[in-house]
């Protein structure tokens, strides 16, 4: 019988403080999130310093409550796992400095995780019965990724963005069309009460890499037709656009998932990231896979999100494998999938 | 009383033991690399020195600012995680104060800066009268400010600080005061001053909870001042 093994995680990558207490990689005891997306409102979007004062403000607080909701203390815990990039590099440090004091007065291991990583192993966790080898749409504001999981902690990432992140796509067309920060959410929204097929915006295909994506053709798209409808005083309907837009974005990512499973041969599929949590992308997709037969897994949208509960996941069968972090852990802000 | 003094508000990393009014050991590297990898592995290197158990600690002195923003939270996010980890209180030492409190006994007034950018340095004025004593609190102000007011003080100064080296032309031309630049070794932060004031902080109560711990930056964001200035001239 193995020991349990209880991971603390944390996670400042971004805009969320968030701290977990999460059992053997799969059970969450707690899930911490102290969001600031009101704090960044005002400017748009999310602003560094701002980010990270907030941080340095909340970390103890989050954690003390992430242990708390768990019923645990830091005597209980086996090691310590913390976000180390990719992300902000002032929010990051925040985390990684607070889990690098935490681990060492408390004796504990210390495991750095890729923040993206995380964000596939969040699926870990509502399925007991999800192992790699699988293939995972990542898809956030920062990434826009196809990678094979083939084992715990191995990547191989078969596509990829050539130019903006879908979720950044999101949000310089909510921006545009006045829905505001954060853009994914807001668009998703106004989508429900659009018509999909409106407006027909380009589908980017890239010359010998089918796996591939590229957002930009379609942002100016969306930016040339509204002011386009502008100059000739049209009016445009705010929900048709969201709608037509989000339809392209969808329809893209879907469809290069489903080929690379195929080409592939892979049948589980998983998507991963905040922009997993919109509803368009997750009935398309599911819709897709039950069509192909493929068994298809999406995290509960707060899994989506920025947490640390998925940190706690990656972290866990990091420390299953032997990785630890030395006390001169440094925040990697653009830490590539897979390195360590 | 045992006190863990911490100092990485500026270009300065350094860590210490404090012990009834012994400095057990002091670790301080004053060269261009990054806090977040060398502050924990110095912390290390004397705790083992020094064959200290973290759990007989009364209290974590961290430079609380102002300094490099980036700089001030690696060390308040070391501080604050020690301070969790080990349930013990924090004592946050103003950074300039920390620097000050190192020229003991001058009958000078002490002024330490550091460079705050866009022409400014962050500074005070401090005093031994007997005790140490704060005349200016810590401010970010332009040097030609801080002279002024130590002209109208007209009192002998010892200046510190990574603000020195660039601000030296400009003491030289408008300070009326008689004045000396501090030696190397009693000019940049130090992790044993910032323990030493802990100390006294510590026995008068000056103490707060790990959670409760920020640092003092004394300049909003940029993007904060950026919407100020246009909100400002929006009529």
């Amino acid at each position: 019988m193995m020991e349990d093994v209880y991971i603390l995680a944390i996670e400042s990558s971004c805009d969320e403080t968030a701290a977990a207490v999460v059992k053997n990689g799969r059970e969450v005891l707690s899930n911490v999130i102290s969001s600031q997306i009101a704090l960044h409102t005002v400017y748009g979007g999310v602003v560094p310093e701002i980010a990270s004062r907030k941080h340095i403000e909340k970390i103890n607080q989050v954690i003390e409550e992430a242990l708390a909701d768990a019923g645990m203390t830091l005597d209980e815990m086996t090691a310590v796992g913390v976000t180390y990039g990719p992300g902000l590099v002032g929010a990051l440090l925040v985390g990684v400095s607070a889990a690098k004091a935490i681990a060492y007065a408390k004796k504990l291991p210390l495991i750095g995780v890729h923040h993206i990583e995380g964000h596939v192993s969040a699926n870990f966790i509502e399925n007991p019965e999800l192992e790699p080898p699988f293939l995972c749409l990542i898809v956030s504001g920062g990434h826009t990724h196809l990678v094979i999981m083939k084992d715990y902690g191995e990547f191989e990432i078969i596509g990829r963005t050539r130019d903006d992140a879908a979720g950044e796509a999101f949000d310089k067309v909510a921006r545009a069309i006045g829905l505001g920060y954060p853009g994914g959410p807001k668009i998703d929204r106004a989508a429900r009460e659009g018509n999909p097929h409106a407006m027909e915006f380009p589908r980017a295909r890239i010359e010998g890499a089918p796996y591939d994506f590229s957002f930009s053709g379609l942002k100016s798209a969306v930016l040339n037709y509204l002011n386009r409808e502008k100059m000739a005083g049209r009016e445009v309907s705010r929900n048709d656009l969201a709608a037509s837009f989000q339809n392209a974005v969808v329809d893209v990512l879907v469809s290069r998932t489903v080929l690379a499973a195929e080409d592939y041969g892979i049948r589980d599929v998983v998507i991963a990231g905040g922009v997993a949590s919109n509803s368009a992308l997750r009935s398309a997709m599911k819709e897709a896979c039950g069509r192909k037969g493929f068994r298809f897994y999406e995290p509960s949208p707060i899994l989506c999100t920025d947490n640390a509960a998925m940190i706690g996941a990656a972290a866990y069968y990091e420390y299953q494998k032997g990785r630890r972090s030395g006390w001169d852990l440094n925040a990697v802000p653009n830490l590539k999938l897979g390195e360590r | 009383m045992k006190i863990l003094g911490i100092e990485s508000a500026s270009l300065t990393a350094s860590a210490a033991i404090w012990e009834d009014g012994i400095l057990t050991a002091e670790y301080t590297v004053n060269h261009k690399k990054t806090h977040s990898q060398t502050l924990l592995p110095m912390i290390d290197e004397i705790v083992r020195m020094t064959e200290t158990q973290l759990e007989t600690l009364d209290g974590i002195a961290v430079s609380g600012g102002p300094g490099s923003f980036t700089g001030l939270r690696i060390g308040s996010a070391t501080a604050k995680g020690l301070g969790l980890a080990l349930d013990k209180p924090l004592l946050h030492v103003p950074t300039l104060d920390a620097m000050a409190y190192q020229h003991f006994g001058t009958d000078r007034l002490i002024c330490p800066m550091l460079d705050a950018r866009r022409g400014q340095v962050y500074c005070g004025i401090y005093e031994f009268h007997d005790v140490f004593r704060v005349i200016r609190p810590q401010a970010a102000m332009a040097l030609t400010e801080l002279l002024e007011e130590l002209n109208r003080m007209g009192r002998p100064a010892v200046f510190l600080g990574d603000g020195v080296p660039a601000g030296q032309a400009v003491i030289r031309e408008k300070a009326g005061i008689p004045y000396v630049f501090a030696p190397s070794f009693s000019c940049g932060p130090r992790a044993g001053a910032v323990a030493a004031l802990g100390a006294v902080y510590l026995k008068e109560g000056r103490s707060e909870a790990a959670r409760d711990h920020a640092p003092e930056y004394l300049k909003p964001s940029q993007a904060e001042r950026n919407l100020k200035a246009a909100r400002e001239q929006k009529p």
